[in-house]
């Protein structure tokens, strides 16, 4: 749609509850892959428990739900490709860069407010 | 009593809640996304590490492996499997949900 002349804006899906306990992390990830047909400039913040949707190593043969952290590999073929996470969250959690599934950029407090106070649409999750 | 707690402790006070409450000897089961409580060298791990002195601390297994963090339990906590969470609750008398 941008070869269209169409307006495209920065959106940005901020992600803030753990997997599997509530629908929303799956909700969102949904969402984002609808956003992918709109060619927007698409974003993805994994802040508080949000982070925990990223862990590696999820099996959840045992509570007989569907895994969904491999999709979160599959963005870059849809064109997502920023995905950021904030430290302190990772920190108080105990986790590092190394137990996510998925190549991130890790960023602190500060600067994930900067990065959300210059997108035009937040979608909160 | 055993207690059950399937909120995060990050995200919820019900952890909090809970142990405020529990009384020495009785049982707290974490379940659901409860279960983050059980890990060590989080913010929340002191928590759980105090309450050990009183209470029995269990953490749900099938729930830590579908989050992908079945590996950092703190020591002490107890993992359980769906049949052991059966066995909790008929021995004790009565079961608090926190929720």
């Amino acid at each position: 749609m941008a070869d269209e002349g169409g307006i495209v804006k920065k959106f940005m899906f901020v992600n803030r509850k753990p997997p599997y306990g509530t629908i929303y992390a799956l909700e969102s990830l949904e969402v984002v892959l609808i956003s992918a047909a709109f060619d927007q400039d698409v974003s993805l913040a994994f802040i508080d428990d949000g982070v925990y949707e990223l862990t590696k190593g999820q099996n959840t043969k045992g509570v007989e739900m569907k895994n969904f952290s491999p999709t979160y590999r599959a963005l870059e073929g849809y064109d997502i490709e920023k995905l950021y996470v904030e430290r302190e969250s990772l920190e108080e959690r105990g986790l590092s860069e190394d137990d996510l599934v998925v190549d991130v950029q890790v960023m602190n407090r500060a600067e994930m407010a900067d990065l959300m106070a210059e997108q035009d649409v937040l979608l909160s999750f | 009593m055993l207690h059950t707690v399937n909120k995060s402790p990050f995200e919820r006070n019900t952890l909090k809640a809970c142990l405020a409450h529990a009384k020495p000897g009785s049982a707290v089961l974490l379940i659901e996304d409860g279960v983050y409580a059980a890990l060590a060298d989080t913010a929340i791990s002191p928590l759980i590490q105090q309450a050990l002195s009183q209470v029995s601390v269990y953490a749900l297994g099938p729930d830590l492996d579908a989050r992908g963090v079945a590996k950092k339990i703190i020591a002490g906590v107890k993992v359980i499997n769906y049949a052991e969470f059966v066995d909790l609750v008929v021995e004790h008398p009565n079961t608090q949900a926190w929720l």
